[in-house]
């Protein structure tokens, strides 16, 4: 599993919002290893088993942390990102909708410190087995070897239920986010994937927009030697009409599905046409 | 949200970039008027966002005010590209010695403002880039960073400019930044930009702000361009509409239902955590459009939970005005129970979305 194992120690910001406190309840539920909250000015209150902080500073002083999902509201997560930027390994940012030009700032700011960023608006991360950080329905999860990496929220649940579905598993599924600017690119994942005891297949769920495909296509031709399989969503989608969230969208000649297919392909990655037939891509290379 | 050209000059106005003197109109009376009052040779530019108007035939010239009703006329009642035209935009004709071209945008492959100059404006910039990509000149900007105007006449100079040149070209470069950034723009561009004897003036504005940051960009809300989403709704040439939560997995129902033959009438992303009533929202948007003919809808529940869903398609079947056949793909979070809810309404449905996306092709193709 990559990025989230057992050492993984995690805060939550923004844990007494609506969205915070249901998903903290239900990534304890699950198994997270969930040490603290942090809501500015609800220092001092208790959430289940977990106590609430002020600030990451205070949670720094008192326990070893090492990570944080983020439940704050667009206008404020800017701020929340810095803050766990400057003090953790690991932040997760499941917001929706911030601002690209406060998502370039983060990132840049990341990259200083040398902290990982999964998303913003993305599902999160699950390891099955170790716990999660994020808002997946954790039963179409199950413990296994096949890694997946994506653009999309339920496009990754689509292809977790029919690996589980079909008796296997997952390794780490990563949600990198549907935004035109993310913490995470493909490479950067297939990489850890590649060094992962835990994980022998990959799967890449791409989408039209941006050429992130077309640059994971020319990693994984030099760099990966465990079998990838692709999909990518939006054959259909028509060019200049935005399709959902903001990374979704084909402009000009570039960030067409064609182009990615073609270059996975010619990257020797296989690419599915449906999702089911990546059960079966698996189920030959065994 | 894209910002119609007289807007975009606007703004770029108020933040010390030179455009030439023009004026807005709704009609082509109005259009006169302003001709008359200008008193010189005008351009007519029709108020479109989709590219590539000059092509299409949405400039016109005129010498006076009667060719310009004439041309307002013409250009007001027809469509660019299908996008109606709403307004011109009245202009001074411009003495033009040189273009160049200039753009700010994001940068998602380095996740930073991008900076592209070049000496050949004018053009296609896409093609340029094709063709003759050292002619761009790119500069990523640091965005924790401050960008100065001495940056600005670097790009100028890189570019080719007179040195007689070179301090308006890095200042308008450096104002574009501004904008740029003040705004939350996803791109500012000026092309073409033009040397005339009196300097150098922007004779085209393009301004694509960030939808997600409007909250700080208020009166932004006010501009005709605003429109406030609840869905990501786009509609399509076909007569199958597909419905789903999420971008990726309502654009590959659409993949699906042409891997089996059939045309997509619309693409809608209920997005996630869906109420019923969301749900009911979007099948009677749907229902509304007169080319659909079969409706697929594809959830498989994360926040969304299909017990939601199910309560708002019994609803909206229950109250629809114009019946038509609907194909339901469930599964997901609380499936027992959504599931339980549509079998007990009689209402029926399918686990896989591969199924389901054949089945609603059959069904379009069986009248």
């Amino acid at each position: 599993m990559i990025f989230l194992d057992k050492d993984t120690k995690c805060l939550v910001q923004g844990i007494t919002g609506k969205q915070g406190s249901f998903h903290a309840e239900q990534m304890l539920d699950y198994g997270t290893n969930i040490v603290a909250g942090v809501t500015p000015g609800r220092g001092g209150q208790k959430f289940g088993p977990i106590n609430v902080y002020d600030s990451i500073e205070e949670v720094t002083e008192e326990m070893d942390v090492n990570a944080s999902i983020i439940f704050v509201p667009a206008p404020f997560a800017k701020d929340a990102a810095f803050e766990s930027i400057k003090h953790l390994d690991l932040v997760v940012i499941i917001t929706e909708h911030i601002p690209v030009h406060d998502s370039m700032q983060i990132m840049e700011y990341a990259r200083k410190k040398g902290t990982t960023v999964i998303g913003p608006n993305t599902p999160g991360i699950i390891s099955p087995g170790i716990g999660k950080l994020g808002i997946m329905p954790t039963h179409i999860f199950n413990e296994g070897n096949v890694g997946i990496v994506s653009r999309s929220g339920t496009l990754t649940y689509e292809f977790a239920s029919q690996i589980t579905g079909a008796g296997m598993g997952q390794s780490t599924c990563i949600g990198i986010g549907g935004d035109p600017v993310v913490g995470l690119d493909f490479s950067t994942v297939l990489k850890k994937f590649e060094d992962d005891p835990d994980t022998d297949y990959m799967v890449m769920i791409g989408e039209i927009g941006g050429n992130a495909e077309e640059k994971a296509a020319k990693y994984i031709e030099k760099n990966i030697s465990k079998p990838v399989m692709a999909f990518i969503s939006g054959t259909t989608a028509p060019p200049g009409k935005k399709m959902g969230h903001a990374g979704a969208i084909i402009e000009g000649n570039s960030g067409t599905a064609e182009s990615k297919i073609n270059a996975l392909e010619s990257a020797g990655v296989q690419v599915a046409r449906k999702p089911s037939e990546i059960i079966n891509m698996i189920k030959e290379f065994k | 949200m894209k910002l119609y050209e007289y807007n975009a000059k606007a703004v770029f106005k108020n933040e010390g970039i030179t455009v030439p003197e023009g004026y807005m109109a709704k009609t082509s009376a109005e259009a006169q008027k302003i001709a008359e009052n200008m008193n010189r040779p005008v351009a007519i530019k029709s108020q479109v966002l989709v590219g590539g108007r000059g092509k299409a035939g949405g400039i016109k010239f005129a010498d006076n005010p009667q060719e310009t009703f004439k041309s307002a006329e013409i250009l007001l009642s027809s469509h660019i590209k299908g996008e109606k035209v709403k307004y011109v935009l009245i202009e001074e004709k411009a003495n033009i010695k040189k273009e160049f071209y200039v753009s700010v945008a994001v940068d998602r492959a380095h996740k930073k403002p991008l900076i592209m100059a070049s000496a050949e404006g004018g053009v296609d910039i896409e093609e340029l880039a094709e063709n003759n990509p050292e002619k761009i000149i790119k500069y990523n900007v640091n965005p924790q960073d401050d960008f100065l105007p001495y940056e600005g006449r670097e790009i100028a100079r890189k570019m080719g400019v007179e040195s007689s040149l070179i301090s308006s070209m890095g200042g308008i470069i450096w104002k574009l930044f501004q904008v740029f950034k003040k705004y939350d723009a996803n791109l500012a561009e000026i092309n073409p930009l033009i040397v005339t004897p009196e300097g150098i003036i922007a004779a085209d504005a393009k301004l694509d702000l960030d939808d997600d940051s409007i909250f700080r960009h208020q009166k932004m809300m006010d501009l005709d361009e605003y429109e406030s989403e609840e869905f990501a709704f786009v509609k399509l040439e076909g007569d199958i509409a597909v419905i789903g939560n999420g971008a990726g997995l309502t654009l590959t129902g659409m993949d699906m239902i042409k891997l089996n033959g059939g045309e997509p009438a619309t693409f809608l992303d209920i997005g996630g955590g869906a109420s019923a009533d969301v749900i009911k929202k979007a099948l009677d948007l749907v229902i509304d459009y007169p080319p659909v003919k079969v409706i697929f809808l594809n959830v498989l529940g994360g926040i969304t939970r299909a017990d939601d869903v199910a309560r708002g398609i019994i609803k909206a079947l229950e109250e629809a005005e114009r019946k038509i056949p609907l194909v339901i793909r469930l599964t997901g979070t609380n499936e027992e129970e959504g599931q339980r809810l549509l079998t007990e309404a009689g209402v029926s449905f399918e686990t896989s979305m591969e199924d389901a996306a054949k089945k609603a092709v059959t069904l379009r193709n069986s009248f």
